[in-house]
């Protein structure tokens, strides 16, 4: 009996690595085709003739620079309140956690544009906040370059805490309740135990959200306007672009996917470790 | 069982409602022959021509019982690249002849586009003018938060003439992707003024005034309209285009604030 039992076991464990399930095969090819086919759209149309001159245009790698920036500043300000408002979610009881829950995925459903108008009617001149800002700091933040960290931080922050939110419901707390028994007080567990228990979570949260912070468009056009070399950052130079030149927009693309991906990729290798 | 029983006994019922909806809407086709147009007629109109070009739809509906008229409105220049990449359009409606030769160029056009009217640029403001704004060289104040169309579009474009021809050099807050992105950023008090069209301005007149400035009159944007070559429904759109350029299509457009093409 006892090795009918146990004849079988290794046989489960040995065939994932064997032979993939069509049914899971033929879905995961298509999913995969369907992300990539518009990518080898735009590289089929890409004007290879004239790349090199399309490449040294003016203002090319000032909205590059600009996009990099701000994307970068964005994550920055996302981690210093993302990752502790994760950790309130996922660590502390409290009423309501359920509602603040979904309200930290409300700029997820919003869609940008309708996001941008609500910083405007909060942060802008005669916003909630900003007419005071203006009035006591003469602090303006529409139109800024602040204004385009803002927005992007806006839209990229929920993807931030619920990746790190994730990865604390995932780590084991009994290193935290050992920490905690060991007399280390809970701002001393999170900085000596949690954090390094989650930092690959964190890490994987910051490159979503630094992605999706580089795409942003809708709510940076309408919070922080269009201005080269000041609000202009690389997604809104290609909508620009298309307004005249179909081609433009494409090399303008594929910039801004090359550095995003190559970006990506090394952060991917040095923190979180290619599998 | 009572559950699926009763589901067995509504299912007919939706049938027949179905048969219904397909019976009316063949009579519909059959009153439509009549004139000659029937189906639906696919408009791609400057952003621009979104109030009135609304309500010539429907007046062309309710000459033409059966035909509907569905619009899509956007910026001329985002119009043209859609219809240059094959989207099914019927007529094409643009806020300058730059985008509507993007068109014709690419032989997406069936004959030669007409002008059907004309706009000018004015300088809107914040209802009841708190800024004291009466002309283009007090938007260029110390402290003066402009508004303007980015280049690529025709409104930016426009402004960019206007100015030139007043020597007047200004630096924006914000290049807009569109005229009404421009007009909002006043609308939400934002910026202190910014170059719409004087049609904006009507749309928006319970929230922003207008204040005409005489540069202007050397920038005036002309209205072309065609008919597409690859129209799934020419005969209506022709129709549809008669009637942009009849009386009554004229009379919706100058009450938009729109002013008639030169030569008529």
């Amino acid at each position: 009996m006892t090795a009918v039992r146990d004849a079988p076991a290794p046989r489960t464990r040995r065939r994932p690595g064997r032979r993939v399930p069509v049914a899971l095969l033929v879905p995961a090819a298509l999913g995969l085709l369907f992300l990539v086919l518009p990518l080898a759209g735009l590289l089929a149309r890409t004007p290879w003739a004239t790349l090199p001159q399309r490449l040294t245009a003016p203002g090319l790698l000032t909205a590059l620079w600009l996009s990099v920036q701000c994307a970068t500043l964005a994550t920055l300000l996302c981690l210093a309140c993302g990752v502790p408002l994760a950790w309130l979610l996922a660590r502390v009881e409290f009423p309501g956690r359920r509602v603040v829950r979904a309200l930290v995925t409300v700029p997820l459903v919003l869609p940008p544009v309708v996001g941008g108008v609500a910083l405007l009617l909060v942060f802008g001149r005669n916003g909630l906040l900003g007419q005071w800002l203006d009035s006591t700091v003469g602090l303006t933040l529409p139109f800024t370059t602040t204004g385009v960290v803002l927005a992007e931080a806006f839209v990229a922050m929920p993807f931030l805490v619920i990746a790190v939110e994730g990865a604390l419901r995932g780590a084991d707390s009994r290193y935290e309740e050992a920490a905690a028994t060991l007399g280390a007080g809970r701002w001393t567990t999170f900085t000596h135990v949690t954090l390094p228990l989650i930092a690959p979570g964190v890490a994987a949260g910051a490159v979503l959200c630094w992605a999706r912070a580089l795409g942003e468009f809708g709510a940076t056009i309408t919070f922080a306007g269009n201005y080269p070399g000041r609000t202009q950052t690389m997604p809104l130079a290609v909508y620009l672009a298309l307004e005249t030149d179909l081609d433009t927009a494409i090399v303008l693309s594929l910039i801004l996917l090359t550095v995003s991906v190559a970006i990506l990729a090394g952060l991917r290798d040095r923190w979180i470790g290619s599998p | 069982m009572t559950r699926i029983r009763a589901a067995l006994t509504v299912l007919p019922m939706v049938a027949a409602l179905g048969l219904a909806g397909c019976g009316s809407s063949t009579d519909d086709g059959g009153k439509g022959e009549t004139g000659g147009i029937t189906g639906t007629v696919t408009v791609f109109a400057a952003a621009s021509l979104t109030e009135s070009f609304t309500t010539l739809g429907r007046q062309f509906e309710a000459a033409h019982p059966g035909v509907r008229v569905t619009f899509n409105f956007a910026g001329s220049s985002a119009l043209a690249t859609q219809i240059t990449q094959g989207a099914p359009a019927d007529v094409f409606a643009s806020a300058a002849p730059k985008n509507m030769a993007t068109v014709t160029d690419a032989g997406a056009a069936d004959g030669s586009p007409t002008v059907f009217a004309r706009n000018q640029l004015v300088i809107a403001v914040p209802k009841g003018n708190p800024g004291r704004i009466t002309g283009l060289t007090d938007l260029t104040r110390p402290g003066a938060k402009v508004a303007l169309c980015a280049e690529q579009v025709p409104c930016g474009a426009a402004a960019t003439k206007a100015l030139d021809a007043a020597g007047v050099k200004l630096t924006p807050v914000t290049l807009e992707q569109d005229v009404k992105g421009a007009l909002s950023k006043v609308t939400l008090g934002e910026v202190d003024a910014a170059l719409v069209y004087r049609t904006d301005v009507r749309s928006a007149a319970a929230q922003v005034d207008g204040v005409e400035f005489p540069e202007s009159a050397g920038a005036i944007n002309d209205y072309p309209v065609v008919v597409l070559k690859d129209a799934p429904n020419p005969t209506a759109a022709r129709a549809f285009v008669e009637h942009v350029r009849s009386d009554q299509g004229r009379a919706v457009l100058t009450g938009a604030g729109f002013q008639p093409p030169t030569g008529s």
